[in-house]
């Protein structure tokens, strides 16, 4: 049986080694991926990014937990950064999930970003194509942790998470701005701790700049500007990101986190945003992969020492590496 | 087969608190290009397992301090084996009494490492543990 017809069947021990082949991009793995392509399309994406130490395998943790509870299938895909110095990377998102073990419909895989700056690694996307065919309901992906410019979740994921957490300092607008842009839900971590209102009210300030035509009340008590704020999904315009405090160690204001989330999914399925988001995704893994076997179709035709040679005229500047790339396309057409 | 990085699961089972000599090889196993899963304290052999099966792991680290590793060590194998992962390469380090060193390879641990053993010897114990399945 092949590897990909065993994960159909929900074998998990393939599950996890087609998840080695995929993320070390083997043959194997691609091939297994065009096999199981049919399959997927059917789960719910969620990210959750943030910066580093802000609680974001814990709130994976509590959000895996609130799915089981309506016996979904949860799989969980958390990056962690590789060191670029030795390749090597400790993933130590699993410390926070240990009240997923022994649940065999909760899968947990960690990644490596291997070299990927965009807060993903390379092969998430396939990787979490692989536990979609498997017939995954939810799968959360988590980032390693973010600082402004680490926006490809918000490519790969249905719904974004934001968390934040009090005392990151006054100058989070400023920070933030990149991220903050691509968050549909903003989770406020650790609302235990002082200081949670000041940072809802910079996080608010700064989704009133972002999104200002959405903007209705200006400057009214916090009560009235949540309202205001969803309120407007209902009117199938533009998602207006909603804010939530919870306190992730504790489990507290997950059930509202949850019911957030799910009133995104509604929104992005009555306005055919659903379907939008999943062209965005298909065409940006066909880009990838146009770009990559173009580069290597070319690369396998010049032998190292040719290569090294053009590097060499380069360096002379006999040619540039515009009139490198010119002369190699020509080779190619005749 | 080991295509990647080689991918190796550090956990403590039982019940003694001290991670220290675990989380100094974790960083050391980094360093050395490998991808460590970390799980944290006082694991079962079950969820060591069920992690190993999941992540896909080369390797399985174990710290145990406790005395407890004649217990806990064939039970991991055994649930390992189980799952089908028989090629996993089981290390232990920890305060083991020399006489339990021999039996312990016997079940199937393939290095075991007391106090002052260097973190040098561990990743080349593994890297060559890796050569010969590969």
């Amino acid at each position: 049986m092949s590897l990909s017809q065993a994960v159909l069947n929900q074998d998990r021990l393939a599950l996890s080694r087609l998840l080695t082949r995929v993320e070390n991009d083997s043959e194997e793995g691609r091939t297994a991926l065009n096999e199981l392509f049919p399959h997927t399309g059917k789960a719910h994406l969620i990210g959750i990014t943030g910066a580093p130490g802000t609680g974001k395998s814990t709130l994976v943790n509590q959000l895996a937990l609130y799915y089981r509870k309506t016996d979904k299938r949860v799989a969980i895909v958390a990056v962690d950064p590789s060191s670029p110095f030795t390749g090597g990377a400790v993933l130590g998102d699993r410390v926070r999930m240990r009240d997923l073990s022994g649940d065999k419909s909760v899968f947990i895989r960690s990644m490596a970003s291997r070299g990927s700056l965009g807060g993903l690694a390379q092969t998430t996307a396939a990787v979490v194509q692989v536990f979609d065919a498997a017939g995954f309901d939810v799968i959360l992906i988590e980032t390693v942790g973010a600082g402004q410019a680490e926006v490809d979740i918000a490519r790969l994921a249905h719904t974004t998470l934001v968390v934040e957490a009090p005392g990151l300092g006054d100058d989070i607008q400023a920070i933030k701005a990149g991220i903050l842009e691509i968050a549909d839900v903003l989770v406020i971590n650790k609302a235990d701790r002082p200081g949670v209102e000041n940072t809802e009210r910079a996080l608010r300030g700064m989704l009133e700049l972002a999104h200002p035509a959405k903007r209705v009340f200006q400057h009214h008590g916090q009560q009235m500007v949540v309202e205001a704020a969803e309120n407007s999904d209902s009117q199938n315009l533009i998602w207006f990101p909603v804010i939530k405090r919870i306190t992730a160690k504790d489990g507290i204001g997950i059930d509202e986190l949850g019911e957030a989330i799910e009133n995104h999914v509604a929104f992005l399925r009555e306005g055919g945003e659903w379907a939008a988001r999943e062209r965005d995704q298909l065409r940006a893994t066909f880009d990838a992969l146009i770009r990559e076997t173009l580069f290597k179709h070319f690369l396998d035709d010049l032998s190292a020492e040719g290569y090294d040679e053009i590097i060499s005229k380069m360096a002379a500047r006999d040619i540039s590496p515009w009139g490198a790339v010119e002369s190699l396309l020509k080779g190619k057409e005749s | 087969m080991v295509a990647g990085n080689i991918r190796v699961l550090v956990a403590k089972p039982g019940l003694d608190g001290h991670d220290r000599g675990a989380k100094v090889v974790a960083r050391a196993l980094r360093d050395a290009g490998m991808e460590v899963i970390y799980t944290g304290l006082r694991q079962t052999p079950e969820m060591i397992a069920e992690a190993a099966l999941q992540e896909d792991v080369d390797v399985i680290g174990l710290s145990i301090l406790s005395g407890a590793h004649m217990a806990l060590v064939p039970r991991i194998l055994e649930l390992v084996k189980t799952n089908g992962q028989e090629g996993i390469k089981l290390f232990l380090g920890g305060i083991i009494p020399d006489d339990d060193i021999a039996p312990l390879k016997e079940m199937g641990v393939t290095g075991v490492y007391g106090p002052g053993a260097s973190t040098e010897d561990i990743v080349t114990d593994i890297r060559a543990a890796m050569a010969e399945t590969a």
